[in-house]
């Protein structure tokens, strides 16, 4: 009989007699794209704003209703002391106070020109950040809005207006979510497929079953294949299984070719476990490799522009993500799914990940050393 | 059934070091094909590592070694398909039945399916496993664990079997039995080579060699050995080695 | 006494014989550092930006050149036609496209009225929201600028104050929460896989049949975690604030003893796991999902807890990391004394001791 088909039988029996296996195949997946998708979600809703109003005039009340009708901000509070309003920032419960000072309209009507004070909670930089780039939009359209109610018109003479259009392709409703998503599944397949074949190998090796396998003929790469190609399957159909999950629960648009984002994720596959059994050869221990693995699953998946794009990285990090898997399986797959992009777009990424997995698992199977 | 004049295993000046430590120290001997050869020590010995030299597990640092024909440094592969090993530490898949271990081992050895079939049949019905064929390793005693790991090692047929403290932990009962197929083995042409701290096992081995500290202080046959030494049993003699 | 301290320099010896382990466990609070002080940020920087210039005249090669100078934006290519969008988009080389429309000048002298489209590609939601933000910006200022007028009026300016964080850097986010994560994978993670070991290996039964007592036992395994933790939580107050100059406002008494509390805290959960995992496997795949994935996800950590569903939000207030990291925000970052804190202060400690209690009850019935 042929002996990778042996070998093959005998992976797959026992990973399947595992009873922990089906749970983490099928339920953690699942939990995790829904919990995880709705979880992460950068999108801003519901940002709490208390409002200083020190101006009791009309000008200001549109203004406050300009933001109590925006979806996006939530008048928690309103008062005219602006110390309570710092308190409450201070505790948590708002996250940007609107301040808008005595004579805002006078000031407004007669110098054509007035402050508006915007105090953000700015802990955390990403979201102040785009609670300003809120705020602002929304003045403008008060600004607009002002405009036209007490000039009847657009301003004409000699002042030019810009007329800016803005246009958002392939996800015209800024749904967050599945772009979300699609990163999620990468970490996902990325997850499951190394960890499952590292622990797997260092497993063998601290019962002790390697060493008599070791003293058969098997050659290396039979033993390597063996243990690869089961993973291999399982993360295949765990990436098939979350998008149709995505499909059902999130509407997750395929635009591109799915043939061509399954034959990059075989290649991707090997890289990914290659680097498993990589690790495993090189560690004693399963909590060994549990820490190395942590390491690097961490270190690749922040850097592969899950949460935040690559283009914002430094450059050192942009360099270093050259190397990293994660980087690339990331942007081929919200390009494929999301854009639609073909071959041609993606080839130089395919290409460097054929070349990856080659590498990786050569030097996987010269370090798995039959003999000490 | 002894041919005595071949030597299947062929040992000059083994050495093994750990560092500083020397833990295989210019081993010389032969093993003659079909004879059940005892390699005895203490824990800590020696007896392990040189054990794992001969199979390929491990590299020796110097010394030439040839083992069925074949030299360890270059032809550790060929080596491998005419050997059969058992490890101290038990060796079969804990989460596979006793006849799916079986298969798997018949599978790495390229033993065919009809082969695989007849064998399998006529072991499990010898070693009365018959029964509980489909049974996972773990859940059977630990006698019949060791006595089919066993079986295992050699149903390939292999030139020579390398047991490596095959009987640790079992009832004397057990152990009696499993010596039994130890003997039934060699009628079979397979030579044994078998590691022990039970001396009086040495008893049932056609020659010894005693280690101590990394060093070979003794080989002959038992009888031999005990007349030399003075002493009514093995036991009697190890200790006599052992104490100097 | 004496024993249990042998038994603890034990432990000890074999946490730093395994040197790749413990090169780790000390730079992985200096990796994620990095890598959060430096990497993961939202910044609008470089942003490739695809241009088509229909009119090819004086203010749209002025405002082009105004957006490559902004210092967010570099030229990717220029175009001039519709499909070309599209495979700029569909190849990456591109997040933007600025189209400015046909005779735009003249428009702009006749008609005091021209478009600019800005197509950006929005298959990453706030990436193209912050960008449109700031190129919509970018332009405002210029064609302020152009206006003969000086000033457009009714215009009302703001001024925004970045509070807590005025440079706003990214760290300052991050800090607290990778305290929270990083100590709970040193507690309890590498407590519950330690202790689980030794039970898979049967080493515990030997452990147990000694004259130690279980709760030596426990407390020795427990020790030196407690010890690698406090380091690396000062580790990362340290960087955080050598390196990205994050400050600690408030008091460092108080903020080491609330570290404290949350270490004993994830160490009675590490514990807990180890009694009712068999096999490592089996406890890693708790702590990595039950305790990891939470920690880093329904924290708030990365992802603000008020933008997640109801239940989600439910959920997160069973996470002790949650309470943690408001802790160490308020003292570290705003501040704030302990009569800000002692709520949280007081879910925690409950926390621990009803972790702690569950452990004991288990090991108990595991011994009987």
């Amino acid at each position: 009989m042929n002996i990778l088909y042996t070998l093959l039988i005998k992976e797959f029996k026992q990973i399947f007699r595992n009873r922990f296996m089906l749970p983490v195949i099928f339920v953690i997946p699942v939990v995790q794209m829904i919990v995880l998708t709705y979880a992460a979600s950068l999108e801003m809703k519901d940002i709490r704003m208390a409002v200083v109003d020190q101006d009791f005039s009309s000008a200001s009340r549109l203004l406050i209703s300009e933001f109590s009708g925006s979806p996006f901000f939530e008048i928690e509070h309103q008062t005219s002391n602006y110390d309570e309003a710092m308190d409450m920032l201070g505790r948590d419960r708002v996250d940007v106070i609107l301040h808008i000072q005595h004579n805002f309209e006078k000031k407004l009507y007669i110098e054509y020109e007035t402050d508006l004070q915007l105090v953000v909670n700015a802990i955390n930089a990403t979201e102040a950040g785009l609670v300003n780039a809120y705020c602002n939009q929304i003045i403008t359209g008060f600004n607009s809005q002002i405009r036209a109610d007490w000039f009847g018109m657009e301003p004409s003479g000699t002042i030019v207006s810009l007329e800016i259009i803005p246009e958002f392709w392939y996800n015209p409703l800024l749904d967050y979510k599945i772009y979300m998503f699609s990163g999620i599944l990468v970490i996902l397949v990325t997850l499951i497929g190394m960890l499952l074949t590292a622990l797997n190998l260092v497993r063998e090796k601290e019962m002790g079953t390697t060493e008599q396998i070791n003293v058969t003929p098997i050659r290396k790469y039979q033993f390597i294949i063996a243990k690869l190609l089961p993973f291999w399957v399982i993360a295949i159909f765990e990436l098939a299984f979350g998008l149709l999950v995505g499909r059902i629960l999130y509407d997750l648009p395929m635009v591109g070719d799915l043939g061509l984002l399954f034959l990059f994720a075989s290649i991707y596959l090997f890289v990914v476990l290659g680097i498993g059994l990589f690790l495993s050869t090189i560690s004693n221990t399963q909590q060994q490799l549990m820490f190395v693995a942590f390491f690097f699953m961490i270190t690749f998946i922040l850097m592969s522009g899950v949460f935040t794009p690559v283009d914002s990285m430094p450059r050192w990090a942009q360099q270093i993500n050259i190397i990293n898997p994660a980087a690339y399986f990331m942007r081929v797959i919200r390009m494929i799914l999301l854009k639609g992009s073909g071959f041609q777009d993606i080839s130089r990424e395919f290409y460097s990940m054929g070349f990856y997995a080659v590498i990786i698992l050569t030097l996987a199977v010269t370090n798995y050393r039959k003999t000490t | 059934m002894t041919v005595a004049s071949e030597h299947i295993i062929e040992v000059k000046d083994m050495v093994k070091k750990f560092g500083s430590f020397v833990a295989n120290d210019r081993l010389t001997f032969h093993v003659y094909r079909g004879e059940i050869f005892g390699f005895l020590g203490a824990n800590g010995a020696g007896k392990t590592t040189a054990i794992r030299i001969l199979c390929g597990l491990s590299y020796p640092t110097s010394g030439e070694i040839r083992v069925a024909g074949h030299d360890v440094y270059h032809e550790r592969e060929k080596i491998k398909r005419k050997i059969g090993y058992m490890s101290q530490k038990f060796s079969l898949y804990e989460d596979l039945t006793v006849s799916e271990n079986i298969r798997l081992y018949a599978g790495i050895y390229r033993l065919n399916r009809k082969q695989i079939n007849q064998r399998e049949e006529q072991l499990l019905e010898r070693l009365g496993l018959l029964p509980i064929k489909n049974r996972l390793i773990r859940d059977i005693p630990l006698g019949w664990k060791q006595k089919l790991a066993f079986s295992v090692a050699i149903f390939h047929k292999p030139d020579i079997v390398f047991l490596d403290e095959p009987t640790g932990g079992v009832d004397p009962i057990t152990r009696r039995q499993f010596w039994e197929m130890i003997h039934d083995a060699t009628q079979e042409g397979i030579t044994v080579f078998v590691t022990t701290h039970y001396m009086d096992e040495a008893e049932y081995c056609d020659r010894v060699s005693i280690m101590v500290d990394g060093r070979i202080e003794a080989l002959d046959k038992p009888a031999v050995l005990k007349k030399k030494f003075d002493s009514k049993d093995m036991n009697e003699v190890f200790l006599k080695l052992a104490r100097n | 006494m004496k024993r249990f301290f042998g038994f603890v320099k034990k432990e000890f010896q074999h946490i730093f014989r395994d040197v790749r382990t413990l090169v780790i466990l000390f730079g992985l609070p200096v990796v994620m550092i990095i890598l959060f002080g430096y990497v993961v940020t939202n910044e609008i920087k470089d942003v490739d930006v695809g241009i088509w210039d229909k009119s090819r005249d004086q203010v749209s090669t002025e405002a082009i050149q105004k957006i490559l100078s902004s210092g967010y934006f570099v030229l990717a290519e220029t175009i001039d036609h519709e499909e070309e969008i599209e495979s700029l988009f569909k190849s990456g080389k591109a997040k933007v496209v600025v189209v400015f429309e046909d005779s735009f000048e003249k428009r702009l002298l006749r008609e005091n009225r021209a478009a600019i489209k800005l197509i950006t590609d929005a298959s990453d939601a706030n990436s193209a929201m912050l960008v449109q933000t700031y190129l919509q910006g970018v332009l405002a200022n210029y064609f302020k600028s152009v206006n003969q007028a000086g000033t457009i009026p009714w215009e009302v300016e703001i001024k925004s104050r970045m509070f807590y964080n005025e440079e706003m850097t990214g760290v300052y986010m991050f800090v607290p929460g990778l305290m929270a994560l990083i100590l709970m994978l040193i507690s309890a993670l590498m407590t519950s896989v330690t202790i689980t070991r030794e039970k898979e290996f049967g080493t515990m039964e030997l452990l147990l049949a000694s004259p130690l007592r279980p709760r030596e036992i426990i407390l020795g395994k427990v020790t030196p975690y407690v010890l690698l933790s406090f380091i690396n939580a000062m580790t990362i107050i340290l960087l955080g604030f050598l390196v990205f100059d994050v400050p600690v406002v408030g008091s460092l008494w108080l903020l080491m003893l609330e570290c404290m509390l949350y270490i004993t805290l994830a160490l009675s959960l590490g514990v807990l796991i180890s009694t009712v995992s068999k096999t490592q496997q089996m406890a890693m795949v708790f702590s990595m999902l039950g305790l990891m994935l939470p920690t880093i996800l329904l924290s708030g950590f990365i992802f603000p807890i008020d933008n997640m569903p109801g239940i989600l939000q439910w959920f997160s207030t069973i996470m002790p990391a949650r309470w943690f990291i408001v802790v160490v925000k308020n003292i570290m970052l705003k501040g704030t004394g302990f009569a800000f804190i002692w709520k949280e202060t007081l879910i925690l400690l409950g926390m621990t001791l009803l972790f702690i209690l569950a452990a004991v009850k288990r090991f108990n019935i595991r011994l009987e």
